[in-house]
């Protein structure tokens, strides 16, 4: 008997894992990563001659349930027309029966990449507005994405920001008659028995399946308790706030986030979801006018670094008015000499 | 508020300003109404300027170049026509033009395109 080695078992395995593209108009170019549930390739779109990338439904799935849940991804999607939410295009069956969808290839880096090479922190303020602009039009369409962390969001080379991987979303309200989504509750809460305790890893950044779905460190303590009734908008604030920590204050900062900031951070990252601000345009609007040089409302500041934020905003106005009384000083004590 | 109308504000208020302190010229004290009605007015023409400026150039450093050059200049026929006062005059004058210069430009609002 003849063993085969190690090397022609990983082809075979690569092999057998690369999807069947016959029967569809995409052409399979490359693997690009590996999600939850899914692997997403790239591929050329043969109609319209466009690089698509295509997430594949990669688990064993004898219920169904799994591509049930990849088909409400992509209708989730389909209807979050936003610049910052990445696109559908397609969805559809593969030879072998397996369900994808294809969407927008986004060439970029993921947030917490790209933002090693951005060191100016209005910079990266100006890039988490745009991630709250994308996720405040979700929930005005009455959809929580409940797996914002750093991985899921990427920045395109033109400074765009796309919010990824709507698979955990969760419809909290019809905001448009929608004939094709009735069902789509139902699927989450299926999605919610799911038990795959391996991908639960602690803090490796991966997204946990199991009955509490998300991402430790930025989920809600109520998405970690699996209260998946009490999950609302402040739900999504809160990682919000944990991916705003994680920019005003990176792990290798030598120097602490503001004051106005951290207070930002806190009240977005509240234990109790009362305490957080109710929705992601309060937030951001804090954001906002912590970099116009407003008070924000997190944060009761005190005289002096009222004085200070004053100075700051008004700088150069007020050095041109000291330059001017300082001119008018000098000219009079030069006159009366 | 819009550029044009930002610089004859503040052009007339620092000009205002800039008159009042002849008061600290004991020589000059008779002429002050004339003093400040003249500042005024060059305050004014100045913040006209800039806010024209602004509204056509889009750039703090230009801005304040620009109010730089007007104050200069206006300040410049002033002292000429006083036959003196160069000094006194030129420095604070120009420093006005530079103040209205930055302001229309850091603080003034762009007014919308005219449509048809």
């Amino acid at each position: 008997m003849k063993f085969l080695s190690n090397s022609a078992l990983e082809r075979l395995r690569a092999g057998a894992d690369t999807p069947d593209l016959g029967g569809t108009p995409y052409r399979l170019l490359e693997r690009v990563a590996r999600g939850g549930m899914g692997v997403v390739y790239a591929a050329e779109d043969t109609r319209l001659g466009r690089r698509v990338a295509l997430k594949v439904l990669d688990l064993p799935d004898a219920t169904g349930e799994l591509a049930a849940r990849l088909v409400r991804e992509a209708r989730v999607l389909a209807r979050l027309e936003h610049p910052g939410i990445v696109p559908v295009h397609d969805v559809g069956r593969l030879a072998d029966g397996r369900v994808f969808y294809a969407m927008k290839f986004v060439e970029g880096q993921r947030l917490d990449e790209h933002t090693a090479s951005v060191k100016s922190a209005p910079d990266r303020l100006r890039l988490f507005l745009r991630i709250c602009d994308a996720v405040a039009f979700a929930h005005a369409r009455g959809i929580l994405h409940r797996d914002l962390k750093p991985a899921n969001i990427m920045v395109g080379p033109f400074g765009e920001v796309l919010v990824m991987d709507w698979g955990l979303a969760k419809i909290i309200r019809e905001s448009e008659p929608d004939p094709g989504c009735g069902s789509e509750e139902t699927v989450v809460e299926l999605a919610r028995t799911e038990t795959r305790d391996e991908d639960s890893t602690e803090g490796s950044g991966r997204t946990a399946h199991g009955a509490v779905l998300g991402t430790p460190g930025y989920m809600s303590p109520e998405q970690a308790r699996g209260d998946v009734a009490r999950l609302d908008e402040r739900s999504d604030v809160y990682s919000l706030g944990a991916i705003l920590r994680q920019l005003v204050s990176p792990d290798n900062a030598s120097i602490a986030a503001p004051r106005p900031l951290a207070a930002i951070c806190a009240k977005a990252t509240a234990e109790n979801s009362a305490d957080r601000y109710a929705s992601v345009q309060e937030l951001s609007s804090d954001v906002s006018r912590y970099l116009d040089g407003l008070p924000v409302s997190a944060y009761r500041e005190t005289y002096l670094e009222r004085v200070g934020r004053f100075y700051r905003r008004y700088r150069v106005a007020i050095l041109l008015i000291a330059a001017y009384l300082v001119a008018r000083v000098l000219v009079l004590f030069l006159a009366r000499r | 508020m819009n550029k044009v109308l930002l610089g004859i504000l503040l052009g007339a208020v620092l000009g205002a300003v800039d008159g009042g302190t002849a008061w600290f010229t004991p020589a000059a004290r008779t002429q002050m109404a004339g003093i400040i009605f003249g500042s005024t007015i060059k305050g004014i023409i100045a913040g006209v300027a800039a806010g024209f400026f602004a509204r056509k150039v889009n750039s703090v450093p230009l801005g304040i170049l620009f109010g730089l050059a007007v104050g200069f200049v206006l300040a410049f026929i002033v002292a000429y026509m006083q036959h003196g006062y160069y000094f006194e005059i030129l420095l604070p004058g120009s420093l006005v033009g530079v103040i209205v210069g930055y302001a229309t430009q850091r603080y003034g609002v762009a007014t919308a395109a005219a449509t048809r």
